[in-house]
Protein backbone atom coordinates (compact mmCIF):
# COMPACT_ATOMS: atom_id res chain seq x y z
CA UNK A 1 0.00 0.00 0.00
CA UNK A 2 3.01 2.22 0.96
CA UNK A 3 5.02 2.23 -1.96
CA UNK A 4 1.54 2.51 -4.34
CA UNK A 5 0.40 5.84 -3.01
CA UNK A 6 4.29 6.64 -2.82
CA UNK A 7 3.84 6.00 -7.22
CA UNK A 8 0.83 8.13 -7.22
CA UNK A 9 1.88 11.00 -4.57
CA UNK A 10 5.03 10.84 -6.81
CA UNK A 11 3.46 11.10 -10.22
CA UNK A 12 1.20 13.93 -8.94
CA UNK A 13 3.83 16.24 -7.24
CA UNK A 14 5.87 15.47 -10.09
CA UNK A 15 3.42 16.81 -12.64
CA UNK A 16 2.17 20.00 -10.26
CA UNK A 17 6.21 20.83 -9.86
CA UNK A 18 6.50 20.59 -13.78
CA UNK A 19 3.63 23.14 -14.32
CA UNK A 20 5.31 25.44 -10.98
CA UNK A 21 8.60 25.06 -13.04
CA UNK A 22 6.87 26.47 -16.58
CA UNK A 23 4.78 28.95 -14.79
CA UNK A 24 8.09 30.57 -13.90
CA UNK A 25 9.67 30.17 -17.49
CA UNK A 26 6.56 31.92 -18.90
CA UNK A 27 7.12 34.96 -16.56
CA UNK A 28 10.91 35.08 -17.54
CA UNK A 29 9.88 34.55 -21.54
CA UNK A 30 8.56 38.70 -21.11
CA UNK A 31 10.68 40.14 -18.92
CA UNK A 32 13.39 42.82 -20.47
CA UNK A 33 16.28 41.43 -22.11
CA UNK A 34 19.92 41.78 -20.71
CA UNK A 35 21.65 42.11 -23.64
CA UNK A 36 24.34 45.22 -23.80
CA UNK A 37 24.57 45.49 -27.85
CA UNK A 38 28.10 46.69 -27.73
CA UNK A 39 29.13 49.01 -30.76
CA UNK A 40 25.78 50.55 -30.57
CA UNK A 41 25.37 51.04 -26.68
CA UNK A 42 28.74 53.07 -26.03
CA UNK A 43 26.31 56.08 -25.25
CA UNK A 44 24.76 54.38 -22.46
CA UNK A 45 27.37 51.97 -21.74
CA UNK A 46 28.31 51.91 -17.96
CA UNK A 47 31.86 50.38 -17.25
CA UNK A 48 31.99 50.29 -13.37
CA UNK A 49 34.43 52.80 -12.00
CA UNK A 50 36.52 50.40 -10.28
CA UNK A 51 37.36 48.57 -14.16
CA UNK A 52 41.15 48.82 -14.94
CA UNK A 53 42.00 48.94 -18.12
CA UNK A 54 44.28 51.94 -18.53
CA UNK A 55 47.26 53.06 -16.60
CA UNK A 56 47.20 57.16 -16.87
CA UNK A 57 49.06 59.50 -14.99
CA UNK A 58 46.49 62.99 -13.94
CA UNK A 59 48.23 66.44 -14.61
CA UNK A 60 46.87 69.70 -13.64
CA UNK A 61 46.19 72.42 -15.75
CA UNK A 62 49.78 73.54 -15.14
CA UNK A 63 50.48 70.14 -16.72
CA UNK A 64 52.38 69.27 -13.44
CA UNK A 65 51.83 65.48 -12.26
CA UNK A 66 53.40 64.24 -8.99
CA UNK A 67 55.57 61.32 -9.77
CA UNK A 68 58.89 61.77 -8.49
CA UNK A 69 60.44 59.22 -10.26
CA UNK A 70 61.19 57.04 -6.79
CA UNK A 71 60.68 53.73 -9.11
CA UNK A 72 58.39 52.34 -6.72
CA UNK A 73 56.44 51.62 -8.76
CA UNK A 74 58.57 49.97 -11.28
CA UNK A 75 60.18 47.84 -8.11
CA UNK A 76 56.69 46.35 -7.67
CA UNK A 77 55.75 45.54 -10.92
CA UNK A 78 55.32 41.91 -10.82
CA UNK A 79 56.30 41.73 -14.34
CA UNK A 80 58.01 44.80 -15.74
CA UNK A 81 55.53 46.55 -17.44
CA UNK A 82 56.73 49.92 -16.13
CA UNK A 83 59.58 51.72 -16.73
CA UNK A 84 61.05 55.11 -14.83
CA UNK A 85 63.60 57.10 -16.46
CA UNK A 86 64.76 59.70 -14.35
CA UNK A 87 67.31 62.27 -15.07
CA UNK A 88 69.21 64.65 -12.58
CA UNK A 89 69.24 68.20 -13.04
CA UNK A 90 70.69 71.24 -10.65
CA UNK A 91 67.93 73.50 -9.08
CA UNK A 92 68.51 77.15 -8.36
CA UNK A 93 70.33 76.48 -5.16
CA UNK A 94 72.98 74.28 -6.87
CA UNK A 95 71.29 71.10 -5.35
CA UNK A 96 71.61 68.16 -7.78
CA UNK A 97 67.39 66.82 -7.83
CA UNK A 98 66.33 63.10 -9.49
CA UNK A 99 63.06 64.04 -11.79
CA UNK A 100 61.05 62.07 -14.04
CA UNK A 101 62.29 61.85 -17.95
CA UNK A 102 59.85 59.22 -18.84
CA UNK A 103 57.47 56.88 -17.80
CA UNK A 104 56.61 54.14 -19.77
CA UNK A 105 54.14 51.60 -19.16
CA UNK A 106 53.35 48.55 -21.92
CA UNK A 107 49.65 47.68 -21.88
CA UNK A 108 50.40 44.50 -23.17
CA UNK A 109 52.55 43.15 -20.82
CA UNK A 110 50.02 45.19 -17.81
CA UNK A 111 47.99 42.17 -15.52
CA UNK A 112 46.09 44.89 -14.13
CA UNK A 113 47.05 44.03 -10.50
CA UNK A 114 47.05 47.48 -9.48
CA UNK A 115 49.89 47.24 -7.21
CA UNK A 116 51.67 50.15 -9.00
CA UNK A 117 48.77 52.71 -7.63
CA UNK A 118 48.64 50.94 -4.49
CA UNK A 119 52.36 51.45 -3.87
CA UNK A 120 53.12 54.95 -5.32
CA UNK A 121 53.63 57.53 -2.22
CA UNK A 122 52.38 60.17 -3.94
CA UNK A 123 49.45 58.80 -5.47
CA UNK A 124 50.85 59.87 -9.09
CA UNK A 125 49.50 57.29 -10.96
CA UNK A 126 46.00 55.60 -11.48
CA UNK A 127 43.94 53.69 -13.09
CA UNK A 128 41.03 54.16 -15.57
CA UNK A 129 37.67 52.28 -17.03
CA UNK A 130 38.36 53.26 -20.39
CA UNK A 131 38.57 50.00 -21.81
CA UNK A 132 38.74 49.95 -25.96
CA UNK A 133 42.52 50.00 -25.97
CA UNK A 134 42.66 47.74 -29.27
CA UNK A 135 45.61 48.67 -31.34
CA UNK A 136 46.64 47.13 -34.63
CA UNK A 137 50.85 46.87 -33.93
CA UNK A 138 52.12 46.11 -30.63
CA UNK A 139 54.47 48.65 -30.25
CA UNK A 140 51.50 50.90 -29.86
CA UNK A 141 50.63 49.52 -26.87
CA UNK A 142 53.79 50.53 -24.84
CA UNK A 143 52.49 54.35 -23.92
CA UNK A 144 54.22 57.24 -22.27
CA UNK A 145 52.19 58.40 -19.30
CA UNK A 146 54.42 61.58 -18.40
CA UNK A 147 53.22 64.50 -20.98
CA UNK A 148 55.59 66.72 -23.58
CA UNK A 149 56.93 69.24 -21.05
CA UNK A 150 55.29 68.10 -17.42
CA UNK A 151 56.97 69.08 -14.23
CA UNK A 152 56.82 67.77 -10.86
CA UNK A 153 54.28 69.65 -8.66
CA UNK A 154 55.82 72.07 -6.38
CA UNK A 155 55.64 70.69 -2.63
CA UNK A 156 53.18 74.26 -1.71
CA UNK A 157 50.61 73.70 -3.94
CA UNK A 158 50.06 70.16 -3.05
CA UNK A 159 46.59 68.84 -2.39
CA UNK A 160 45.90 66.75 0.73
CA UNK A 161 46.24 63.06 -1.75
CA UNK A 162 43.10 61.56 -2.22
CA UNK A 163 43.17 57.51 -1.68
CA UNK A 164 43.05 56.16 -4.83
CA UNK A 165 39.92 54.64 -6.73
CA UNK A 166 39.42 51.23 -5.13
CA UNK A 167 43.27 51.39 -3.12
CA UNK A 168 43.34 49.40 -0.11
CA UNK A 169 42.68 52.20 2.36
CA UNK A 170 43.37 50.50 6.57
CA UNK B 1 -21.07 18.80 -44.85
CA UNK B 2 -17.35 20.84 -44.81
CA UNK B 3 -17.88 22.70 -48.08
CA UNK B 4 -21.37 24.36 -47.13
CA UNK B 5 -19.24 27.34 -46.59
CA UNK B 6 -17.46 29.49 -49.11
CA UNK B 7 -13.50 29.39 -48.97
CA UNK B 8 -12.13 31.71 -51.46
CA UNK B 9 -8.80 31.27 -50.50
CA UNK B 10 -8.17 27.70 -50.26
CA UNK B 11 -5.47 26.22 -52.57
CA UNK B 12 -7.21 23.57 -53.73
CA UNK B 13 -8.99 25.30 -55.73
CA UNK B 14 -5.58 26.55 -57.60
CA UNK B 15 -4.43 22.47 -57.72
CA UNK B 16 -7.97 21.51 -59.12
CA UNK B 17 -7.44 23.95 -61.75
CA UNK B 18 -4.35 22.70 -62.27
CA UNK B 19 -5.62 19.73 -62.70
CA UNK B 20 -8.06 19.53 -65.64
CA UNK B 21 -5.66 22.28 -67.04
CA UNK B 22 -3.27 19.25 -67.84
CA UNK B 23 -6.01 16.78 -68.08
CA UNK B 24 -7.27 18.64 -71.01
CA UNK B 25 -4.05 18.19 -73.21
CA UNK B 26 -2.51 14.73 -71.93
CA UNK B 27 -2.73 11.76 -71.90
CA UNK B 28 -3.72 10.39 -68.21
CA UNK B 29 0.16 8.73 -67.70
CA UNK B 30 1.44 11.96 -68.17
CA UNK B 31 -0.49 14.33 -66.17
CA UNK B 32 -0.11 11.86 -63.29
CA UNK B 33 3.58 11.81 -63.56
CA UNK B 34 4.02 15.70 -64.14
CA UNK B 35 1.56 15.75 -61.28
CA UNK B 36 4.11 13.38 -58.97
CA UNK B 37 6.89 15.13 -59.73
CA UNK B 38 5.17 18.44 -58.78
CA UNK B 39 4.03 17.07 -55.33
CA UNK B 40 7.64 15.56 -54.89
CA UNK B 41 9.04 19.04 -55.43
CA UNK B 42 6.69 21.18 -53.56
CA UNK B 43 6.95 18.72 -50.47
CA UNK B 44 11.06 18.81 -50.81
CA UNK B 45 10.95 22.95 -50.79
CA UNK B 46 8.66 22.92 -48.16
CA UNK B 47 10.37 20.47 -45.78
CA UNK B 48 13.54 22.94 -46.44
CA UNK B 49 11.74 25.77 -46.38
CA UNK B 50 9.90 24.92 -42.56
CA UNK B 51 12.96 23.53 -41.34
CA UNK B 52 14.70 27.03 -42.05
CA UNK B 53 11.45 28.83 -40.28
CA UNK B 54 12.23 26.45 -37.68
CA UNK B 55 15.62 26.80 -36.86
CA UNK B 56 15.03 30.75 -36.85
CA UNK B 57 11.64 30.37 -34.64
CA UNK B 58 14.06 28.10 -32.13
CA UNK B 59 16.45 30.36 -31.66
CA UNK B 60 14.55 33.30 -31.54
CA UNK B 61 12.14 32.09 -28.69
CA UNK B 62 15.29 30.48 -26.90
CA UNK B 63 16.82 33.66 -26.80
CA UNK B 64 13.59 35.78 -25.43
CA UNK B 65 13.59 32.91 -22.85
CA UNK B 66 16.96 33.83 -21.49
CA UNK B 67 15.89 37.38 -21.69
CA UNK B 68 18.05 37.86 -24.58
CA UNK B 69 17.52 39.51 -28.28
CA UNK B 70 18.64 35.77 -30.50
CA UNK B 71 19.92 36.45 -33.66
CA UNK B 72 19.32 39.98 -34.51
CA UNK B 73 22.02 41.29 -37.27
CA UNK B 74 21.84 39.48 -40.29
CA UNK B 75 18.87 41.17 -42.11
CA UNK B 76 16.16 42.36 -40.22
CA UNK B 77 15.59 40.97 -36.88
CA UNK B 78 17.94 38.30 -37.72
CA UNK B 79 16.02 36.49 -40.80
CA UNK B 80 18.11 35.68 -42.84
CA UNK B 81 20.15 34.02 -40.25
CA UNK B 82 18.81 30.38 -41.08
CA UNK B 83 19.20 30.84 -44.55
CA UNK B 84 23.09 32.42 -43.98
CA UNK B 85 23.72 29.08 -42.14
CA UNK B 86 21.87 26.89 -44.52
CA UNK B 87 24.71 28.30 -47.20
CA UNK B 88 27.59 28.24 -44.79
CA UNK B 89 26.40 24.62 -44.27
CA UNK B 90 26.62 24.01 -47.75
CA UNK B 91 29.58 24.94 -48.59
CA UNK B 92 31.46 23.27 -45.41
CA UNK B 93 33.99 20.15 -46.63
CA UNK B 94 32.85 16.51 -45.88
CA UNK B 95 35.18 14.81 -43.81
CA UNK B 96 35.78 11.51 -44.28
CA UNK B 97 37.11 9.54 -40.98
CA UNK B 98 40.16 7.42 -40.85
CA UNK B 99 39.08 3.74 -39.98
CA UNK B 100 34.82 4.55 -40.33
CA UNK B 101 32.96 2.10 -41.75
CA UNK B 102 32.77 4.75 -45.01
CA UNK B 103 29.27 3.47 -46.61
CA UNK B 104 27.47 3.02 -43.57
CA UNK B 105 28.93 6.45 -42.71
CA UNK B 106 28.09 7.74 -45.60
CA UNK B 107 24.72 6.25 -45.73
CA UNK B 108 23.47 7.05 -42.30
CA UNK B 109 22.30 10.29 -42.70
CA UNK B 110 19.86 9.28 -45.64
CA UNK B 111 18.12 7.16 -43.71
CA UNK B 112 17.56 9.70 -41.24
CA UNK B 113 16.05 12.09 -43.61
CA UNK B 114 13.94 9.75 -45.75
CA UNK B 115 12.33 8.70 -43.09
CA UNK B 116 11.39 11.99 -42.24
CA UNK B 117 10.47 13.10 -45.49
CA UNK B 118 8.48 10.00 -46.09
CA UNK B 119 6.60 11.15 -42.49
CA UNK B 120 6.44 14.61 -43.81
CA UNK B 121 4.61 13.86 -47.07
CA UNK B 122 1.59 11.89 -44.83
CA UNK B 123 0.62 15.42 -43.17
CA UNK B 124 -2.25 16.83 -44.33
CA UNK B 125 -1.26 20.94 -44.82
CA UNK B 126 -4.92 21.72 -45.24
CA UNK B 127 -7.70 21.03 -47.85
CA UNK B 128 -6.22 19.17 -50.86
CA UNK B 129 -2.49 19.74 -49.18
CA UNK B 130 -2.43 15.77 -48.61
CA UNK B 131 -0.26 13.95 -50.59
CA UNK B 132 -0.41 10.53 -49.10
CA UNK B 133 -3.28 9.35 -47.20
CA UNK B 134 -3.83 5.71 -46.83
CA UNK B 135 -6.42 4.43 -45.01
CA UNK B 136 -4.18 2.92 -42.51
CA UNK B 137 -2.10 6.14 -42.40
CA UNK B 138 -1.51 6.04 -38.32
CA UNK B 139 -0.04 2.90 -39.20
CA UNK B 140 1.91 4.27 -41.82
CA UNK B 141 3.31 6.95 -40.14
CA UNK B 142 4.39 5.40 -36.42
CA UNK B 143 5.94 2.69 -38.88
CA UNK B 144 7.97 4.97 -41.15
CA UNK B 145 8.52 7.39 -38.81
CA UNK B 146 10.37 4.47 -36.59
CA UNK B 147 13.10 4.02 -39.51
CA UNK B 148 14.98 7.14 -38.35
CA UNK B 149 15.97 4.78 -34.99
CA UNK B 150 18.35 3.39 -38.14
CA UNK B 151 20.52 5.93 -39.08
CA UNK B 152 21.17 7.06 -36.41
CA UNK B 153 22.38 4.29 -34.63
CA UNK B 154 24.22 3.47 -38.30
CA UNK B 155 25.65 6.49 -37.37
CA UNK B 156 26.93 5.64 -34.45
CA UNK B 157 28.31 2.61 -35.43
CA UNK B 158 30.18 3.39 -38.58
CA UNK B 159 31.71 6.65 -36.60
CA UNK B 160 34.07 4.48 -35.29
CA UNK B 161 33.96 6.47 -32.16
CA UNK B 162 32.78 6.07 -28.68
CA UNK B 163 31.01 9.05 -28.19
CA UNK B 164 28.79 8.12 -31.27
CA UNK B 165 28.06 4.55 -30.33
CA UNK B 166 27.05 5.47 -26.60
CA UNK B 167 25.19 8.38 -28.12
CA UNK B 168 23.83 6.53 -31.00
CA UNK B 169 22.94 3.65 -28.43
CA UNK B 170 21.04 6.03 -25.90
CA UNK B 171 19.18 7.26 -28.83
CA UNK B 172 17.97 3.51 -29.81
CA UNK B 173 16.75 3.24 -26.34
CA UNK B 174 15.02 5.60 -25.80
CA UNK B 175 13.36 5.80 -29.24
CA UNK B 176 12.37 2.21 -28.97
CA UNK B 177 10.88 2.91 -25.49
CA UNK B 178 8.71 5.52 -26.12
CA UNK B 179 7.99 4.52 -29.44
CA UNK B 180 5.62 2.46 -27.72
CA UNK B 181 3.76 5.09 -25.98
CA UNK B 182 3.19 7.21 -28.86
CA UNK B 183 1.93 4.22 -30.81
CA UNK B 184 -0.55 3.45 -27.96
CA UNK B 185 -1.43 7.08 -26.97
CA UNK B 186 -2.55 7.41 -31.09
CA UNK B 187 -4.32 4.33 -31.04
CA UNK B 188 -6.29 5.85 -27.87
CA UNK B 189 -7.30 8.11 -30.56
CA UNK B 190 -7.74 5.61 -33.31
CA UNK B 191 -10.35 3.91 -30.69
CA UNK B 192 -12.38 6.87 -30.24
CA UNK B 193 -12.36 7.91 -33.69
CA UNK B 194 -13.10 4.66 -35.44
CA UNK B 195 -10.63 5.27 -38.28
CA UNK B 196 -6.71 5.00 -38.94
CA UNK B 197 -7.13 7.35 -42.53
CA UNK B 198 -5.93 11.39 -41.52
CA UNK B 199 -8.02 12.43 -44.38
CA UNK B 200 -11.41 10.82 -41.96
CA UNK B 201 -10.36 11.64 -38.78
CA UNK B 202 -9.66 15.25 -39.46
CA UNK B 203 -13.61 15.22 -40.90
CA UNK B 204 -15.15 13.96 -37.92
CA UNK B 205 -13.70 16.29 -35.95
CA UNK B 206 -15.47 19.24 -37.41
CA UNK B 207 -17.34 20.34 -34.75
CA UNK B 208 -15.77 18.88 -31.50
CA UNK B 209 -11.70 18.25 -31.49
CA UNK B 210 -10.75 15.10 -30.50
CA UNK B 211 -8.83 16.22 -27.67
CA UNK B 212 -12.53 17.36 -26.25
CA UNK B 213 -14.64 14.60 -27.57
CA UNK B 214 -12.93 11.76 -25.30
CA UNK B 215 -12.30 14.47 -22.67
CA UNK B 216 -10.51 12.81 -19.77
CA UNK B 217 -8.76 9.69 -22.11
CA UNK B 218 -7.92 12.10 -24.69
CA UNK B 219 -6.32 14.49 -22.59
CA UNK B 220 -4.23 12.02 -21.22
CA UNK B 221 -3.31 10.98 -24.63
CA UNK B 222 -2.55 14.16 -25.86
CA UNK B 223 -0.34 14.73 -22.80
CA UNK B 224 1.35 11.51 -23.18
CA UNK B 225 2.15 11.88 -27.00
CA UNK B 226 3.57 15.04 -26.22
CA UNK B 227 5.77 13.98 -23.87
CA UNK B 228 6.53 10.36 -26.33
CA UNK B 229 7.15 12.70 -29.29
CA UNK B 230 9.32 14.54 -27.89
CA UNK B 231 11.68 11.70 -26.61
CA UNK B 232 11.92 10.58 -29.95
CA UNK B 233 12.95 13.85 -31.24
CA UNK B 234 16.00 13.93 -28.70
CA UNK B 235 15.30 17.12 -27.82
CA UNK B 236 14.02 19.53 -24.72
CA UNK B 237 14.78 17.28 -21.29
CA UNK B 238 14.96 14.27 -22.87
CA UNK B 239 17.92 15.03 -24.88
CA UNK B 240 20.35 12.14 -23.71
CA UNK B 241 21.77 11.11 -26.96
CA UNK B 242 23.40 14.94 -27.66
CA UNK B 243 24.56 15.25 -24.13
CA UNK B 244 27.20 17.78 -25.00
CA UNK B 245 28.52 17.56 -21.37
CA UNK B 246 28.91 13.79 -21.67
CA UNK B 247 28.94 12.85 -25.54
CA UNK B 248 30.76 15.86 -27.41
CA UNK B 249 27.69 15.71 -29.86
CA UNK B 250 26.16 12.09 -29.86
CA UNK B 251 25.36 10.32 -32.68
CA UNK B 252 26.44 13.00 -34.87
CA UNK B 253 29.64 13.73 -33.32
CA UNK B 254 31.83 12.56 -36.63
CA UNK B 255 29.32 14.60 -39.14
CA UNK B 256 30.24 17.43 -40.95
CA UNK B 257 29.00 19.59 -43.71
CA UNK B 258 26.33 18.45 -45.56
CA UNK B 259 25.89 15.47 -43.24
CA UNK B 260 25.40 16.99 -40.76
CA UNK B 261 22.95 19.69 -41.83
CA UNK B 262 21.20 16.29 -42.98
CA UNK B 263 20.73 15.74 -39.32
CA UNK B 264 19.81 18.94 -38.02
CA UNK B 265 17.40 19.47 -40.46
CA UNK B 266 15.89 16.25 -39.28
CA UNK B 267 15.80 16.88 -36.27
CA UNK B 268 14.11 20.08 -36.27
CA UNK B 269 11.26 18.39 -38.99
CA UNK B 270 10.57 15.83 -36.69
CA UNK B 271 9.59 18.40 -34.27
CA UNK B 272 7.10 19.60 -36.68
CA UNK B 273 5.63 15.87 -37.96
CA UNK B 274 5.35 15.28 -34.13
CA UNK B 275 3.59 18.94 -33.66
CA UNK B 276 1.40 18.27 -36.98
CA UNK B 277 0.14 14.85 -35.86
CA UNK B 278 -1.19 15.10 -32.86
CA UNK B 279 -2.48 18.23 -34.68
CA UNK B 280 -4.02 16.06 -37.03
CA UNK B 281 -4.93 13.72 -34.22
CA UNK B 282 -6.19 15.66 -31.54
CA UNK B 283 -6.78 19.24 -32.19
CA UNK B 284 -8.97 18.90 -35.57
CA UNK B 285 -6.08 19.55 -38.18
CA UNK B 286 -6.77 21.83 -40.72
CA UNK B 287 -10.21 22.47 -39.75
CA UNK B 288 -11.32 25.73 -38.55
CA UNK B 289 -13.13 26.10 -34.83
CA UNK B 290 -16.78 25.67 -35.90
CA UNK B 291 -19.87 25.68 -33.62
CA UNK B 292 -23.31 23.75 -34.24
CA UNK B 293 -25.68 26.62 -34.99
CA UNK B 294 -23.74 29.98 -34.74
CA UNK B 295 -23.75 30.18 -38.89
CA UNK B 296 -22.19 33.32 -38.95
CA UNK B 297 -19.24 32.75 -36.64
CA UNK B 298 -18.34 29.51 -39.11
CA UNK B 299 -18.70 31.43 -42.19
CA UNK B 300 -15.77 34.28 -40.65
CA UNK B 301 -13.98 31.15 -39.31
CA UNK B 302 -14.23 29.39 -43.00
CA UNK B 303 -12.98 32.64 -44.69
CA UNK B 304 -9.58 31.92 -42.49
CA UNK B 305 -7.86 29.45 -45.23
CA UNK B 306 -7.05 25.75 -43.79
CA UNK B 307 -3.71 25.85 -44.10
CA UNK B 308 -3.18 28.87 -41.82
CA UNK B 309 -5.37 26.89 -39.22
CA UNK B 310 -3.12 24.25 -39.32
CA UNK B 311 -0.01 26.13 -39.30
CA UNK B 312 -1.39 27.86 -36.39
CA UNK B 313 -2.25 24.89 -34.59
CA UNK B 314 1.11 23.25 -35.60
CA UNK B 315 2.77 26.41 -33.66
CA UNK B 316 1.01 26.23 -30.67
CA UNK B 317 2.21 22.73 -29.75
CA UNK B 318 6.06 24.03 -31.64
CA UNK B 319 6.19 26.34 -29.11
CA UNK B 320 4.79 24.32 -26.44
CA UNK B 321 8.02 22.31 -26.94
CA UNK B 322 10.01 25.14 -26.99
CA UNK B 323 8.94 25.96 -23.66
CA UNK B 324 9.13 22.55 -21.98
CA UNK B 325 12.67 22.17 -23.36
CA UNK B 326 13.32 25.35 -21.67
CA UNK B 327 12.32 24.30 -18.61
CA UNK B 328 12.90 21.26 -17.16
CA UNK B 329 15.94 20.05 -16.52
CA UNK B 330 17.90 17.03 -18.28
CA UNK B 331 16.76 13.46 -17.12
CA UNK B 332 19.47 10.88 -16.54
CA UNK B 333 19.35 8.22 -18.47
CA UNK B 334 17.71 5.45 -15.65
CA UNK B 335 15.33 8.33 -15.23
CA UNK B 336 14.30 8.35 -18.68
CA UNK B 337 13.39 4.88 -18.44
CA UNK B 338 11.95 4.82 -15.77
CA UNK B 339 9.21 7.68 -16.93
CA UNK B 340 8.38 5.74 -19.91
CA UNK B 341 8.34 2.40 -18.50
CA UNK B 342 7.17 2.48 -15.28
CA UNK B 343 4.51 5.79 -15.46
CA UNK B 344 3.72 6.31 -19.13
CA UNK B 345 3.17 2.86 -20.10
CA UNK B 346 1.10 1.63 -17.63
CA UNK B 347 -0.73 4.92 -17.58
CA UNK B 348 -1.31 4.69 -21.21
CA UNK B 349 -2.56 0.85 -21.23
CA UNK B 350 -5.10 2.05 -18.51
CA UNK B 351 -6.27 4.81 -20.63
CA UNK B 352 -6.91 3.07 -23.83
CA UNK B 353 -9.45 0.67 -21.99
CA UNK B 354 -10.66 3.79 -20.34
CA UNK B 355 -11.25 5.09 -23.47
CA UNK B 356 -12.61 1.81 -25.00
CA UNK B 357 -15.46 1.92 -22.18
CA UNK B 358 -16.13 5.68 -23.02
CA UNK B 359 -16.31 4.71 -26.69
CA UNK B 360 -18.92 1.50 -25.85
CA UNK B 361 -20.71 2.70 -23.40
CA UNK B 362 -21.60 5.98 -25.22
CA UNK B 363 -19.92 8.65 -23.05
CA UNK B 364 -17.90 11.24 -25.54
CA UNK B 365 -18.98 13.93 -25.53
CA UNK B 366 -20.31 13.90 -29.47
CA UNK B 367 -22.77 10.40 -27.76
CA UNK B 368 -23.68 12.57 -24.38
CA UNK B 369 -24.30 15.56 -26.66
CA UNK B 370 -25.18 15.24 -30.27
CA UNK B 371 -27.36 18.73 -30.52
CA UNK B 372 -24.26 20.48 -29.62
CA UNK B 373 -21.24 18.79 -30.63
Amino acid sequence: MNSISKYFSGLFTGIKSLIYGMSVTWKELWTKKVTQQYPENRKTLVISERWRSELTMPHDENNEHACTACGICEMNCPNGTIKVTPKFIETEDGKKKKILDTYQWDLGMCTFCNLCVLTCPSDAIQFRNTFENAVFTRGKLVQQLNQEGSKLREKKKEIPPKSPEGGLKD
Amino acid sequence: MILNYAQPLEVSNLTSWLDTFLRSGLPNFWVLFIEFVLVGALLLAAYAIIALILIYAERKITAFFQARFGPNRVGKWGLLQSVADMIKILLKEIIRINRSDRFLFFAAPFFMIVASVLTFGAIAFGKGLHAIDFNVGVLYVSAVSSLGIIGVLLAGWSSNNKYAMIGAMRSGAQFVSYELSAGFALMTIVVLSGTMQFSEMIEKQQYCWNIFNGHISSMVAFVIYLISGHAETNRGPFDLPEAESELTAGYHTEYSGLQFGFYYLAEYLNMFIIASIATVVFLGGYLPIQVHGWDGFNQAMNYIPTYVWFFGKTGVLIFLSLWVRWSFPRLRIDQLLNLEWKYLLPINLVNILIMVILVMTGLTLTDLFPGLF
